[in-house]
């Protein structure tokens, strides 16, 4: 619960004087995502705590290492949630490792992601300066918008110090439902249940089952209930829980997992192996061994991406390959941030 | 990177060359026709340019913009040319490249909820197209009958419904841009989400200074069941804004929250006849969207907390007709205010919600101070304020004057905790405030992500990043504190 910024922004700047490369590393909860980095350890996790919180603004102000869990703690005695559901892992996850990582749990398709959120950042940049960019307000559009830029960042931008973010009312009740069906007929039902202007905030295919979830308003929730396919779920709650969390026995054992982002309605593929289909189709995870190269032929079939997002060869490039004049503008962006490469070298791609 | 780039050709050569690529009717050279493209919504600022070219074909785009490149030649995209912050404002040795001419909505899938986009389609253009599957595109600037999906890019557009349904940025899955050299990129997928920095989100309100568009997929939304608008009349503005919090407090997001003062009340009432109480000293208008349950449970809910907040009047609308009445005056507010005055200066701030009635009481002050009326109108929901400053350009010294006073409400956002621009974007317009907002540490750290993409600084050069070197002098021309604090004791957290 304090502010170390100015220890930080010294780190940095001797850094940048030694030529040291930095590892940052928040509650430690997503080490096993993206390459393996290396250099010295740069600890933010003491950064921590809720700077600002004003619930009728629906804006919260939280320093980098503050946990999602102490956030969604404060965030219940109002009754506000932060909407995107990303996974606590165990209540290590920090805020400001969630955004560099991207991570959005079941409610994503529906509620937006932490970047979708974001209002605006605290950065500690590669010459040492802090900054700020965005701010605490809902709409702002001076200047660029480098706060939701660092999503998916895996930190090599810079230490995210502060992220200020919005925050939503908890919905006033949830009705879970679940049936009977095959991975390509829940893709087809989930889309076209998407389609309606029905409160649904959940829509997930598992093991010859397709989950669906309602939320808002009791009247809205329960009079969809009674006209979509499916049974209520005793313990809806939990089960969407564990989804978010990764904790459904899909997510155990150590065979790589891969995460496809791609167009919700892409057929099914590879229909032997073992699938968990989330977001409405947006997003669906594979177990097992494959060659990277064709599940990105694969990817890109389907409108969209894969990235090796557990296990396997962590040496290697696990995310997405980038088309060469893409690849060029991302390392741009890296240096006119970060000049030296001083922050989390490697960790995103190679050439980064 | 921002010195003036060496034009090695001439004017008329350099149309020539561009003739021989697009077609002679595709180039504008002569002055009388490039008149209408001189400026942007904010005809407050002009300049006539180089040339115009209209290219019809992406692979126009980037031969267009490889020439300019090898010649150094700056170059300004325009959409509908419905900005507010002269963005779109030609450059005198630049090429100003309209692309008006890519209008065609490219594909519509309904059943993944996207649709693929030319960048001159017209937002409203897109809802219409999707509405027969039940969907639409839902971020909606008051522009929208006129302003392009190009142009709601570069600018992150909002609207009144951005609270529950975000803005611009929020809304796109994917585009496809030409850069300084003519490189064609695309960026993003029809995923929600792509490896590596977040360049959609970049991108998003660049206010064309690192490419241009040449194609946007959309995400596209359900149209709710049933839409419903209750209006309520304060005799203060204290009131209203509590009203305001109360609503949210509650855990109801209305689909579009907004705010009048009387002069604004007034002014629209007096141009649409949607039967706003002129007695009100504020008048709220909270749409609530959904299912027909929820509509029904919310709306009940929200008419009675202003009444039990002290609302002089409510209303809910009882149907479509009355709905869109209501709606009436608020959306023609802008041209309403335009008929109680010669000219009026829109402004753009957005603030903490909390701050309303201090920001207002101080803009009295502020008004009396520089002698010119203020209306208001307020996206609520969002922390958008609309300053309407009322003044007549024919009289010497009242057009300085309504800047003067725009910039000190510009600073007064700030003060509070907000910022200069909520959705219009920085331009020309705002390029002086841009210092209260930033230190210098980080508008040189925009300049550097502007020259990774741009390193001669030929997109759009001049605008939305204030060249370093005139920082200071921009701060210290902003309005004294005195003014600032003009508007009493009661103070803002």
């Amino acid at each position: 619960m304090s502010d170390i910024s100015l220890e930080l922004m010294e780190r940095v700047d001797q850094a940048r004087q030694l030529g040291q490369k930095l590892v940052i590393r928040g509650g430690g909860s997503k080490a096993f995502m993206g390459r393996e980095a290396g250099g010295e350890l740069l600890d933010v996790s003491a950064h921590s705590g809720i700077v600002s919180y004003q619930p009728v603004e629906l804006v919260m102000t939280a320093r980098g290492g503050t946990t999602l869990q102490e956030i969604a703690a404060t965030l219940a005695q109002q009754g506000q949630v932060l909407a995107c559901e990303a996974p606590t892992f165990d209540g290590m996850a920090s805020i400001a490792g969630t955004l560099a990582c991207n991570l959005s749990g079941p409610a994503r398709p529906w509620a937006g992601s932490l970047r979708d959120a974001v209002l605006g950042i605290k950065l500690i940049n590669g010459e040492g300066q802090q900054l700020n960019f965005g701010g605490q307000v809902m709409k702002n559009v001076a200047g660029y918008d480098v706060s939701r830029m660092q999503a998916g960042g895996m930190g090599t931008l810079g230490v995210i110090t502060e992220v200020s973010f919005k925050v939503m009312p908890r919905p006033a009740t949830t009705l879970s439902l679940v049936a009977e069906m095959s991975a390509a007929q829940a893709i087809e039902t989930m889309n076209q249940l998407a389609a309606t202007a029905k409160p649904l905030t959940g829509a997930c295919w598992l093991a010859g089952k397709l989950y669906l979830r309602l939320a808002g308003a009791a009247s809205a929730v329960e009079g969809t209930a009674r006209q979509w396919p499916g049974q209520v779920m005793e313990d809806g709650d939990d089960f969407w829980r564990a989804l978010q969390e990764q904790q459904l026995g899909f997510f155990n054992g150590d065979a790589p997992l891969w995460r496809f982002s791609i167009r919700p309605t892409a057929s099914h593929f590879l229909s032997e192996a073992p699938w968990l289909i989330d977001w409405g189709g947006a997003q669906r995870w594979l177990r097992g061994e494959h060659e990277s190269a064709d599940l990105e032929r694969k990817a890109e079939h389907s409108g969209g991406q894969v990235a090796l997002y557990r296990g396997g060869n962590r040496c290697g490039e696990v995310f997405h390959s980038q088309p060469a004049a893409v690849k060029i503008l991302q390392q741009r962006l890296k240096a006119s941030l970060d000049p030296q490469g001083i922050f989390n070298p490697g960790r995103l791609y190679s050439w980064l | 990177m921002n010195e003036s780039p060496q034009i090695a050709i001439s004017r008329g050569e350099l149309a020539r060359q561009l003739s021989d690529l697009l077609g002679p009717s595709n180039v504008i050279e002569d002055r009388e026709t490039q008149k209408p493209f001189e400026c942007d919504g904010l005809s407050m600022y002009s300049e006539m340019p180089l040339l115009v070219v209209l290219p019809e074909t992406v692979a126009q785009v980037q031969q267009i913009m490889k020439r300019c490149h090898q010649y150094s030649i700056p170059v300004v995209a325009r959409g509908g040319g419905t900005g507010l912050c002269a963005g779109a404002m030609p450059c005198a040795d630049g090429v100003l490249l309209s692309l008006a001419k890519f209008n065609k909505i490219l594909a519509i899938d309904p059943l993944a909820r996207t649709a693929t986009l030319q960048p001159g389609v017209r937002n409203l253009a897109i809802s219409e197209a999707a509405q027969h599957h039940g969907l639409y595109y839902a971020p909606d600037p008051s522009s929208q009958i006129a302003c392009t999906i190009g142009g709601n890019i570069a600018e992150n557009s909002g609207g009144v419904h951005c609270l529950k349904y975000g803005l611009t940025v929020h809304n796109v899955l994917k585009l496809q841009m030409i850069g300084v050299d003519g490189e064609l990129i695309s960026v993003g997928s029809e995923g929600l989400d792509s490896a590596g920095y977040d360049l959609l989100a970049l991108l998003t309100g660049s206010e064309g200074l690192l490419g241009v568009i040449t194609e946007v997929t959309v995400k596209l939304l359900p149209v709710p069941e049933v839409a419903q608008v209750v209006m309520a009349a304060f005799d203060s503005v204290q009131k209203a804004g509590d009203a305001v919090a109360a609503i949210i407090s509650q855990g109801i997001i209305p689909a579009g929250l907004e705010m009048m003062d009387s002069h604004a009340i007034i002014a629209a009432e007096g141009f649409a006849n949607a039967g706003y109480p002129l007695e009100a000293k504020a008048l709220l208008l909270c749409e609530v969207d959904g299912t027909r349950e929820e509509v029904s449970e919310h709306i009940e809910q929200v008419d009675q907390l202003f009444q039990s907040l002290g609302a002089i009047s409510t209303r809910v609308s009882r149907d479509e007709a009355e709905r869109a009445l209501l709606w009436k005056g608020r959306k023609s507010a802008f041209p309403a205010v335009g008929r109680i005055s010669p000219d009026y200066y829109c402004m753009d701030g957005t603030i903490p919600r909390g701050q309303l009635s201090y920001v207002l009481e101080t803009m009295d002050a502020m008004s009396l101070h520089y002698g010119l009326r203020v209306a208001n109108v307020f996206h609520a929901g969002d922390g958008n304020l609309h300053p309407l400053i009322l003044f007549d350009a024919n009289v010497p010294g009242e057009f300085t004057r309504a800047e003067e006073f725009g910039a000190a409400i510009l600073a007064l956002c700030v003060e509070v905790g907000g910022c200069i621009t909520g959705e219009h974007g920085v331009g020309i317009e705002k390029i002086r405030q841009m210092p209260l907002q930033f230190s210098d540490s980080e508008i040189g750290q925009f300049h550097r992500i502007k020259a990774a993409f741009d390193p001669r600084g030929t997109l759009n050069p001049g605008k939305g990043i204030p060249l370093l070197k005139r920082c200071q002098e921009y701060r210290a021309m902003a309005p004294p504190r005195e003014i600032l604090a003009a508007g009493g004791e009661q103070a803002h957290e």
